[in-house]
């Protein structure tokens, strides 16, 4: 672990660690006295993740927590009787009960994403929120979660190609928790490390230690700030373990007793606690007023939660369709003069033109015109050689131009590489 | 060239004129992009190939890269994005190459776009427009009817225009609306169909359906391309003495019950064309409505003519024999009207 962290920062990622922990600890006593309507997830183990890389976004980042990011949920500043209230199908519930677990947003204010069930699916629509962030210039990043299991859908396939051909300031945490259910990571993916799908996509990944938050924290931190300096998508594969079962009513017994033993030995709040005391940042007064902190908020946030009611019944008919325009309240925030995005200036004019080819309409041979990408060419920019719209041009020598210009960043070695050994 | 090329790609129109069912959509995109610049088209060989079918000519030149992005063949991407960026306050219409493939998505649209304004109040204005349908010898992946899976779909609207007019007008709404639309353009209407779109801008209102044709006979409710086949259908009949009504549905989701109720309470008797397979089309639909609402009213059992239920085939002999026509619109109706 690395000190380069200011004190406040290292206590606040213990802290949002111990609140992910407490708060999922305050629900599975719920769970137990059976006050959860449905199943409840567990991210025991993974804290270091969840909180390490939600920490390195800006409050104008976006982000779309998956069913194991409950941290994620809480660095972004949603309160635990959000969370709680989901689970328990409040009606104060972000989604009036109409949802339960992490699945809720806010678009409006902690620019948070609602997952769905379906694995995979956020990795597009958070490309989508990346694109349109950029199209505003608003500089903003968009991250998500996925599993070792989740990465082995379609959609995460089409959503990473697509980022990277968009060069999309998107972050995709791929949390390698060895297990997706009772399915072993080793029948996922026949490969040692995950972050190498990365390369399929022509993108740059990270390795990093999950269960060191500090690590993951500063990986996470460069990540980011390369997204949103125009770098292009970025995947880090967090090596971790899932220490419960897929959710509570899965004891599994299908995980190795040692592999579970290793891990256990290697708690990221354990970890982090050791780290902090030897560097003399937290002491055992500081823990204890920690967990006084944490006690009280929970019980305060709990007993909310407990004491709102479960939604009227005539709630399920309502909210299908936003109708009138009070229900949909999100404008394009323009960071960016709208001018460069109307014509005349959003204008672009052909490279070159081809005769007879792509006319269409049985025309029989008009000129077509043809564009190369998104990028402009040298000639473009000094605009010296005009634009090249002469049909006579030889096609190699406007193509490379074209293209010339762009260079493949080797992938960063990691600090955190070096910490997995 | 250039000068042609302009004047073509100008498209807001300055008086009523006549232009294809294709160049009344192409005007629609145009327009709204003209009119706010939150509207962008993404898809597959939108921009330098201007669409395969050639319904975003032109776009690209005038609107950019940023704003007409060409995608990878990704229809989840494509459908993930555009949900991404609605939420950002962007209207993107999202084109699918052709409707078939729209399935490929079925997953992000029906369960993260549709529900998400239920679930979260994230409401996804955003456009689903492609190519549908047959008559064109397609072939089974080129030709589809999926208007239904999706009809199916609380939180979608499904949008089938018939003429240009309305084509332009629904789908200017749907850009404009602040839930998923899902725009169908029947192909075989793209180049076939003209029609006067009025000048200057206009939407035409999801949700309601139009009387094409005045009749007292009976009801002949369809959409898109079949609404060409049953008005010529209506044509022959008249000749028979049989004074059909002929109603355009335009919308199927919300369904425009009113209308459909209030020319069946007249008519008596009711015959729904749809060029979509047989078995949980739309038909039934509309039959469960009347039973529920019209069952004193009406004086013959409910007749529906469409396709078989069978993929779409490609041959020919084949295909002609799996759509429906006039004539078995025309004998469905003779016998109805008779009844």
């Amino acid at each position: 672990m690395k000190k380069e962290l200011t004190r406040q920062q290292h206590l606040d990622l213990y802290y949002l660690m111990r609140l992910n922990r407490a708060v999922e600890d305050t629900m599975v006593k719920l769970f137990r006295q059976n006050k959860i309507v449905g199943g409840l997830y567990s991210s025991l183990g993974q804290e270091a993740i969840s909180v390490g890389t939600a920490y390195a976004l800006e409050k104008k980042d976006w982000m779309a927590p998956m069913i194991r990011n409950i941290g994620a949920l809480l660095v972004k500043g949603v309160p635990p009787r959000d969370i709680f209230m989901q689970h328990m199908a409040k009606y104060d519930s972000p989604t009036k009960g109409k949802d339960g677990t992490s699945h809720f947003g806010d678009l409006e204010n902690l620019h948070i994403v609602s997952p769905i069930s379906m694995l995979g699916d956020l990795i597009p629509v958070m490309t989508g929120v990346a694109l349109a962030g950029r199209y505003l210039g608003q500089k903003i990043v968009a991250m998500t979660w996925i599993g070792d299991g989740g990465s082995s859908t379609g959609v995460f396939h089409e959503g990473l190609n697509f980022a990277a051909t968009q060069k999309a300031p998107f972050v995709l945490i791929l949390e390698n928790n060895l297990w997706a259910y009772s399915t072993p990571v080793r029948k996922q993916v026949p490969l040692e490390n995950l972050a190498d799908r990365a390369k399929a996509y022509g993108m740059d990944s990270y390795i990093v230690d999950g269960n060191d938050v500090v690590a993951v924290y500063t990986t996470a931190k460069e990540a980011v700030e390369r997204a949103r300096a125009g770098e292009g998508p970025i995947l880090i594969e967090a090596k971790t373990f899932r220490r419960l079962g897929h959710a509570q009513h899965d004891p599994a017994e299908y995980v190795p007793k040692e592999m579970r033993a290793y891990w256990e030995a290697r708690d990221p709040i354990a970890l982090y606690e050791k780290f902090l005391t030897s560097e003399k940042l937290l002491d055992a007064r500081g823990k204890k007023d920690i967990e006084e902190k944490l006690d009280t908020l929970l019980e305060k946030e709990r007993e909310f939660a407990e004491n709102s009611p479960l939604p009227p019944a005539e709630l399920a008919e309502t909210g299908v369709y936003c109708t009138g325009d009070d229900c949909h309240r999100i404008r394009a925030k323009w960071e960016r003069p709208i001018a460069e995005v109307t014509p005349p200036k959003s204008s672009v004019e052909a490279v070159w033109t081809v005769p007879g080819f792509g006319a269409g309409q049985g025309s029989g041979g008009a000129d077509a015109p043809m564009h190369f990408g998104d990028t402009r060419s040298e000639a473009e920019k000094s605009g010296s050689e005009g634009r090249l719209a002469g049909a006579g041009k030889p096609a190699a020598k406007v193509a490379a131009k074209a293209t010339a210009k762009k260079t493949v960043k080797a992938a960063p070695a990691s600090a955190s590489r070096k910490a997995r050994r | 060239m250039a000068e042609t090329k302009r004047a073509r790609t100008n498209g807001a129109a300055a008086q009523g004129t006549q232009v294809t069912f294709l160049e009344a959509i192409r005007q629609a995109m145009f327009e709204e992009m003209e009119r706010d610049p939150a509207v962008v088209l993404i898809g597959e060989d939108v921009g330098v190939y201007g669409g395969a079918f050639k319904t975003s000519e032109g776009l690209l030149e005038r609107f950019g890269w940023e704003r007409v992005i060409d995608t990878p063949i990704s229809e989840s991407a494509i459908i993930g994005a555009a949900c991404g960026m609605s939420y950002l306050g962007l209207r993107p219409i999202c084109e699918m190459q052709f409707i078939d493939f729209i399935v490929c998505a079925f997953n992000q649209i029906t369960n993260f776009v549709a529900k998400g304004h239920y679930l979260w109040n994230a409401p996804a204005p955003m456009v689903i427009r492609g190519p549908s349908g047959g008559g064109v010898h397609g072939g089974p992946f080129h030709s589809a009817n999926p208007e239904m899976y999706f009809v199916h779909t609380p939180g979608l609207k499904v949008i089938y225009p018939s003429t240009p007019q309305d084509a332009k007008g629904l789908l200017k709404a749907a850009v404009r609306d602040n839930n998923p639309v899902l725009f169908f353009e029947h192909k075989f209407l793209y180049r076939r169909i003209k029609g006067e779109v009025p000048a200057g801008d206009y939407t035409v209102p999801i949700g309601k359906a139009v009387v094409r044709r005045e009749g007292r006979h009976l009801t002949i409710l369809s959409y898109a391309a079949m609404m060409h086949t049953s008005l010529e259908a209506a044509d022959a009949l008249e000749k028979e003495g049989i004074e059909a009504e002929v109603i355009d549905l335009r919308t199927l989701l919300p369904l425009d019950e009113e209308t459909i109720l209030q020319s069946v309470k007249k008519t008596n008797k009711c015959l729904v064309v749809h060029e979509d397979t047989r078995t949980g089309g739309i038909a039934g639909e509309i039959a469960a409505i009347l039973f529920e609402k019209a069952f004193q009213d009406l004086d013959g059992p409910l007749v529906r003519v469409t396709s078989l239920d069978t993929p779409v085939p490609y041959a020919p002999t084949l295909e002609d024999y799996f759509l429906p026509n006039a004539k078995k619109i025309f004998s469905a109706a003779k016998e109805l009207a008779r009844y």
